[in-house]
């Protein structure tokens, strides 16, 4: 590759971080904390301390992997959904998904791993997902929980990430944060609808919310006072807010969305606390959290088994195009040469 | 970790979004060759009709200006107010100029 | 350049700051994020049309409906299982357009009835579907699903071309939408074909026997029966388009180093609703969430 390209990133060694600085490499330092203190965006190529590009490339791939893995449970319903207009919709999310997964490897991309190495880490159980998708999608009313509650809170956790430090990350944030707009619509919609059918299709929509609504509060990660990379990414400014404003936030929405519904949200110890400002909400269960994404969920295996299926299953055809492309460029070398 | 080389090339995309305007960089994709880059191009970046044309150009044929040197590289502009409208403050307020 | 004859004449005062006063002009706008639409002919507009085909019509539209309908549904399970993320999104979108087709068709379709396009995909029986087989073909691997679709698409993009001259406005508008784009989904295909024809021994060998799989449910398409001299000029004669079709699938066979399948013919029999034995499984799969929930609406 070409040294100045623009995904070949010159990878600054600058050894350890407690190690001293070489010159050039306090002068990076210098400049990337008054871009950060600007509040101006890092690209690609700027100097970066070892630990925001490592940050970004584990947070960034772990969100791109978390789009693909999340595909599958909403994608076990398209052959099913009960309507030809639902069936379109449910595959242009699913699809989505696909495109977001891809917006966010480019993404990682800028920062010198390749898409192939993050793959191989998401295949070898290296790298972590959203815990989400290894709960089962049981029913069609599912669909419309992952739509409002799951999309939601990942909404609510995006539009301020559209304002990260690292210029790529936030660009592709952008792009799919634009997108995702409709992604939650459809899915409260569809429980709307639920809400409002005949009873099996009402107790249909109250199960998947009572199934969904803690997973998707504990999307936003533990409490503060367990969460501690956090500081260090609010420093950077690649994370605005911290993991209990955001599920703050989130809580408050819902609360108001489920009246719409006419739907309970499970939580009897939900209320607004008005003397501090903040939502009371029950105890979330972080031991399950924790287990979930250490690959004891109900469906880690399933996701994984899945995803390597169709990437063992792809290689011939990567190996066939490439070979393709390979044979076409040396025909043409000959034909210039004549 | 053991650092994978992707089998298929990276590729930037640039979409013109209407006639009239530039291709703006949209992201990267990957496709064996550059046929099939414009085609996952078209799918990727144009689901919403985003755009009416489409360049994709090989990331490693791109060339960037050294980011080590921005400074240099930009100071020359700076400070050369001569060079807008703005600076010529006497001609203010007279009609077509 | 006229912007600038605009931006110096055509205000009736001149701005203060010429150089931002060209703002909304050239690149300003420029965006790789805009997003819109569109304004083309949805099935939506064709369920709120108010145009109620013939019998003889309405069974066409169903046939069309039909063929489209079952490739959608196989083309889906592709999501999140293509070879390559950026092919799920390919995939995607073929199988999006292939469903919007299938939906308009079925929505006109209805009209004799007085049925919705959901009253037709999820409420009838095997027997009464009109697809024909090659549409509930397996997906195979990934050749014998670009086998199929280089045959689908190569046969719709000539359907649809010649139906844009159907004396039935519905049927004529329909394919209008229809048929740009197939011609990407045969440009996909042919793509496709060529590479993994001509790619690693492994995909030529694969995409070899993924036309000898497809090949001997090409001749249904081409049949010709009652109901397509019942329709006329509304609809188009299949028989017709198979020469074009042959010559147009050999000179991309010759490419991709492959060779034309000497294969039997199946019989056939999807017009008349005798299906192969793969329809019914498609149906309990698409049909069994709707049936479950009887005048339920979702």
């Amino acid at each position: 590759m070409a040294a100045a390209s623009l995904q070949s990133v010159p990878q600054p060694q600058p050894g350890r971080d407690t190690e001293v600085l070489s010159e050039a490499d306090a002068a990076g330092q210098a400049y990337f904390d008054r871009i950060i203190a600007e509040d101006s965006r890092i690209e690609p190529r700027d100097w970066m301390p070892v630990a925001y590009r490592k940050t970004l490339v584990r947070q960034v791939s772990q969100h791109a992997h978390s789009e693909i893995i999340g595909m599958q449970p909403e994608a076990n319903w398209i052959t099913r959904a009960p309507s030809l207009k639902r069936k379109a919709i449910l595959m242009a999310k699913v699809q989505d998904e696909a495109g977001h997964g891809l917006y966010l490897y480019s993404a990682a991309e800028t920062l010198g791993t390749s898409r192939d190495t993050m793959t191989q880490q998401l295949l070898e159980g290296k790298a972590k997902y959203s815990s989400i998708f290894n709960y089962p999608a049981r029913t069609w009313a599912d669909m419309g929980a992952i739509g409002w509650l799951v999309d939601g809170a990942a909404i609510a956790n995006q539009v301020p990430l559209c304002r990260a430090s690292f210029g790529p990350y936030g660009r592709a944030m952008v792009r799919i944060c634009k997108e995702e707009s409709f992604h939650q619509r459809q899915g409260f919609e569809i429980l709307l609808e639920l809400s409002h059918g005949t009873p099996a299709q009402r107790q249909m929509a109250q199960d998947a919310v009572d199934r969904f609504y803690a997973p998707a509060l504990m999307m936003f990660g533990p409490p503060d006072e367990d969460s501690p990379n956090s500081k260090q990414s609010m420093a950077w400014n690649i994370k605005r807010f911290s993991n209990d404003e955001l599920r703050q936030r989130f809580v408050g929405m819902i609360a108001e969305q489920v009246k719409v519904l006419g739907l309970t949200l499970p939580d009897p110890d939900l209320r607004y606390d008005e003397e501090t400002g903040t939502w009371i909400h029950m105890d979330l269960n972080w031991d399950e959290f924790k287990a979930v994404i250490a690959g004891n969920g109900p469906c880690n295996a399933q996701r994984m088994a899945r995803r390597r299926e169709a990437h063992e299953n792809g290689a011939w055809v990567r190996e066939a195009a490439k070979a393709y492309a390979e044979k076409q460029a040396a025909k043409h070398v000959t034909i210039g040469a004549a | 970790m053991s650092e994978q080389t992707n089998i298929w090339p990276l590729w930037e995309v640039f979409v013109r979004s209407s006639r009239g305007l530039s291709h703006v960089h949209a992201g990267s994709l990957h496709a064996p060759d550059a046929a099939m880059a414009l085609r996952n191009a078209r799918d990727l970046y144009t689901r919403r009709n985003e755009g009416v044309s489409i360049w994709v150009v090989p990331s490693d044929a791109i060339s960037s200006s050294d980011p080590d040197s921005k400074g240099a590289y930009f100071e020359s502009p700076q400070g050369k107010d001569y060079r807008h409208a703005t600076y010529y403050t006497k001609s203010e307020g007279v009609k077509h100029l | 350049m006229s912007h600038e004859t605009h931006a110096t004449h055509g205000a009736p005062s001149a701005p203060a700051h010429p150089d931002h006063s060209l703002d909304s002009f050239g690149d300003a706008a420029a965006s790789a994020t805009r997003v819109t639409p569109g304004n083309a002919l949805r099935p939506e507009d064709i369920a709120l049309a108010k145009d109620v085909p013939s019998e003889e019509i309405a069974q066409y539209a169903l046939r069309l409906g039909d063929d489209s309908l079952i490739l959608a549904q196989r083309l889906s399970h592709w999501i999140s299982r293509a070879p390559e993320l950026e092919e799920d999104v390919a995939l995607g979108n073929i199988a999006l357009d292939v469903l919007g087709h299938a939906r308009s068709f079925l929505s006109y379709a209805g009209h004799a009835w007085g049925k919705t396009e959901d009253d037709l995909a999820y409420w009838r029986e095997e027997e009464e579907f009109r697809s024909a087989w090659l549409f509930e073909q397996p997906n195979g691997d990934f050749a014998v699903t670009i086998a199929r679709q280089l045959v689908v698409s190569a046969y719709q993009y000539l359907l649809y071309a010649r139906l844009l001259g159907s004396t039935d406005a519905t049927l004529a508008a329909i394919a209008a939408k229809a048929l740009k784009e197939v011609d990407y989904h045969r440009d996909h295909a042919i793509q496709w074909t060529l590479r993994l024809g001509d790619g690693t021994e492994e995909s030529h060998r694969r995409m070899q026997d993924a036309l000898e799989l497809v090949w001997p449910y090409v001749g249904e398409l081409f049949q010709d029966d009652a109901l397509i001299d019942a329709v006329g000029a509304a609809g188009v004669r299949p028989s017709g388009l198979r020469e074009e079709f042959d010559a147009g699938i050999a000179p991309v066979l010759e490419e991709a180093t492959l060779t034309l399948p000497a294969v039997p013919a199946a019989s056939g029999g999807g017009r008349r609703g005798e299906h192969t034995e793969h329809l019914g499984y498609i149906l309990a799969e698409m049909q069994v969430l709707a049936r479950k929930h009887p005048g339920a609406t979702w």
